[in-house]
């Protein structure tokens, strides 16, 4: 298909687009003193520049944050964050990390150049300052051309709020309220940017969306906010992270994503999370609590595909609420941890409509002395006619010292429903390892082999380049870890 | 081909168990090696295949002039030596073709000879299946899930049909296998014999030797080779049992 843009030539692209990173002094350097309150609150949306709706939900969300206890109920343990010691607002242009390449460090090079990144993306995505600036077409102007033609809304969320504000009215807190959880609250108050996406009745959209292509535009905030809309009939496959490991000095990332998948409608997910996760000691590293939903109406899917290998803690059930009858939920998920890091993750599944149906398949695997748990839901309500769900949760262990949890909760309502749910525990055994160094292949390529086996089910479900860039990176997560 | 000089080794932290074995085996010659148990047949198989939890005390074994005691467990296998597990392990998730097919790239690669193509390869597959009369128990399988016992002992004579190594360890590749699945195995394993390659046969039991046929047999007792001889040795063990040869030492 001559015509399908597919995430090679994007990367490509990017290559040769314009270096927004730099040591200009053009930039305003803004930053605001730390702590959070309501004028804070005021002093993000005005240099937004944002319409007073948006203010007035977010001085909501921040007033019933207020009154929210932090949960911790999870089967993590940390050092719970101090939200007053952070400054909820940075200036774009503000993601420079490091005034050379050699104070990148060796490690995360040596990553980047496994995952096979070329040095100038590799440069792009430490944020290092570049000495040259690239004067090319940008890439930017010609994939949101392409996408104009159809009629497809891609752009950062505040661009979304400028340009298509009753759109953003119309959907923003409706799949995840800010009374949802604590987390949902502050990021309702304190988001700084994110990603829109809206695809027209009817449209199927022909290219991958890649938010990688938007890293490059503002960098990555703590406090994303996506949403997500795939209007009657149409259908997207939307990718979100990358593999390098990113970097961050801010230790939270409390992101909402919400997906709305109307009538007939499709709305693939695929996530790849490689946040940085902490030294081999346990020390720093990124914690990623998310809150991630999506709602179908009648007939819609959506799929949520995630392999995740980084961060220090990660807290997030990317879920579906099953309204519309005959609606689909699927949820594949890979996480990995290592060393210390720690992850509680997995899927609700709330059946509302008649002949619904979910599949929830995840594969933790958990090497080092990390702990890996697997958390999920599936909820039939009493209307849910004929509802079907399978669950698989596996976990593999690769060290005598890591942890492997399973919490799998049902709560069914409804008699005529069919829920199955299974769930293994096994390791690599030395055994296995030895067995394919003695036909050739050494530790670390079986290791890759058997892991990649064990994830097949999930992989399969990523776009291809996403799968096989996956793939490398699980390769690289696992090195050194049996035994 | 391969040269073992006073090879001595001990599980690791633990007691010696081979104690200076010696032993030549020339391209084109097929070895039997039998013992009783907690002789060292299978500490030797782990030795020479570099198996964690084993230590080399002394002595050198020389592989085509490699010196294979220094040689990773996989550089080994690239080198042409090749081990028929007495267990086999399973591999869940793993296919039996995509594991075959890495390892022969890889020791491809190794002897700078090109990548098969997959056309190639499947056809390889083919006629090493039908080797072993295994060809249609393969695809779309993991490794060794869901085989019997002699269909575990088969793929493992498929893989070295595959694998075309130098020399070939059969560890008790007899073990658990009923007739039929014998007379397979050993046909598919002579049909492998050229005289660029060799074979040591470990096994306890004679009956193995009567279709795989030997140039030398050996006994192995306590760490040591202390007989060698022509088949019809192992045919005299059968007889007389391990104690006889024992007692003929120490005459």
């Amino acid at each position: 298909m001559s015509n399908t843009y597919t995430e090679e030539d994007l990367a490509k692209n990017l290559e040769e687009q314009d270096y927004k990173y730099g040591f200009t002094s053009d930039f305003k350097s803004d930053t605001i003193p730390v702590g959070l309150n309501e004028d804070v609150i005021r002093l993000i949306s005005s240099k937004k520049e944002e319409p007073l709706w948006l203010l007035e939900k977010r001085l909501q969300a921040y007033r019933a944050w207020t009154t929210m206890v932090e949960p911790d109920w999870a089967h993590v343990n940390y050092k719970k964050p101090d939200f007053q010691a952070i400054s909820y607002y940075s200036a774009p242009g503000q993601t420079k990390k490091y005034e050379s390449w050699d104070d990148v460090d060796p490690e995360m090079k040596e990553t980047m150049k496994k995952l096979g990144i070329s040095m100038d993306e590799q440069q792009r995505l430490t944020g290092t300052a570049v000495d040259f600036v690239v004067d090319s077409v940008s890439v930017a102007t010609s994939f949101k051309k392409k996408l104009g033609e159809l009629g497809i809304i891609f752009c950062s969320f505040s661009e979304a709020v400028e340009n298509h504000p009753e759109l953003v009215q119309k959907y923003m807190g409706t799949v995840v309220p800010h009374t949802d959880n604590f987390y949902a609250a502050l990021n309702s108050a304190v988001f700084t940017d994110g990603s829109f996406c809206y695809i027209p009745k009817g449209v199927r959209c022909p290219m991958e969306l890649s938010t990688y292509f938007r890293i490059n535009e503002g960098g990555t905030g703590q406090f994303e906010r996506t949403l997500v809309i795939a209007d009657e009939g149409s259908y997207v496959s939307y990718l979100e992270g990358c593999t390098a490991p990113m970097r961050d000095e801010n230790q939270l990332h409390a992101a909402v994503v919400e997906l709305i998948s109307l009538d007939d409608a499709e709305i693939k997910y695929s996530t790849v999370q490689n946040w940085y996760p902490g030294n081999k000691e346990g020390v720093g590293g990124v914690f990623n609590f998310v809150t991630k939903r999506g709602l179908c109406e009648k007939n819609a899917k959506i799929s949520w595909t995630q392999v995740e290998t980084g961060s220090a803690v990660t807290w997030k059930y990317p879920s579906c609420i099953l309204k519309g009858d005959n609606s689909i939920g699927e949820f594949y998920s890979v996480a990995v941890t290592n060393h210390f890091q720690q992850a509680d993750t997995g899927s609700k599944m709330i059946h509302l409509g008649k002949n619904t149906s979910s599949t929830i398949i995840s594969k933790g695997i958990s090497a080092g002395q990390s702990q890996n748990t697997y958390r999920g839901l599936v909820q039939i309500h009493p209307g849910a006619d004929n509802a079907r769900n399978r669950s698989e949760c596996d976990s593999l262990l690769l060290s005598d010292r890591s942890g492997a949890h399973t919490f799998p909760y049902i709560e069914c309502k409804n008699s005529t429903a069919k829920i199955e749910h299974e769930a293994t525990t096994s390791k690599i055994g030395e055994d296995q390892i030895f067995y394919c160094q003695q036909r050739g292949i050494n530790e670390e390529k079986a290791i890759g082999l058997i892991v990649n086996g064990y994830c097949k089910e999930v992989l399969n479900n990523m776009p291809m380049e996403f799968a096989v860039e996956a793939q490398k990176l699980l390769e690289i997560s696992l090195e050194n870890s049996v035994g | 081909m391969l040269t073992i000089k006073n090879l001595q080794a001990s599980v690791e932290d633990g007691a010696e168990i081979l104690k200076g074995l010696n032993l030549e085996v020339k391209a084109g010659e097929v070895h039997a090696i039998m013992g009783p148990n907690g002789s060292g047949k299978s500490t030797l198989a782990s030795v020479l295949t570099g198996r964690n939890g084993y230590e080399v005390t002394g002595g050198s074994v020389d592989f085509d002039g490699v010196d294979l005691l220094d040689l990773d467990p996989e550089d080994r296998a690239k080198e042409g030596l090749f081990l028929a597990f007495q267990y086999p392990v399973e591999i869940p998730g793993v296919s039996n073709v995509n594991f075959l097919r890495t390892a022969m790239n890889e020791i491809r690669e190794y002897r700078k000879e090109d990548r098969l193509s997959a056309k190639d390869f499947l056809a390889k597959v083919k006629v090493a299946g039908n080797l072993v009369e295994l060809s249609d128990k393969l695809s779309g399988r993991s490794v060794n899930v869901d085989f019997s016992g002699g269909e575990k002992k088969r793929n493992e004579i498929f893989q070295m049909a595959m694998l075309e190594p130098k020399l070939a360890i059969l560890d008790e590749t007899d073990s658990g296998l009923d007739i039929d699945a014998l007379r397979i195995v050993s046909e598919g394993v002579n049909k492998l014999r050229t005289k660029d390659n060799a074979i040591i046969l470990i096994t306890h039991y004679q009956r193995l030797l009567e279709y795989i046929k030997p140039d030398f047999v050996h006994v192995l007792s306590d760490g040591k080779i202390i007989k060698t001889g022509g088949a019809e040795l192992a045919l005299e063990l059968e007889e007389k049992g391990y104690d006889w040869i024992n007692e003929e030492i120490t005459q």
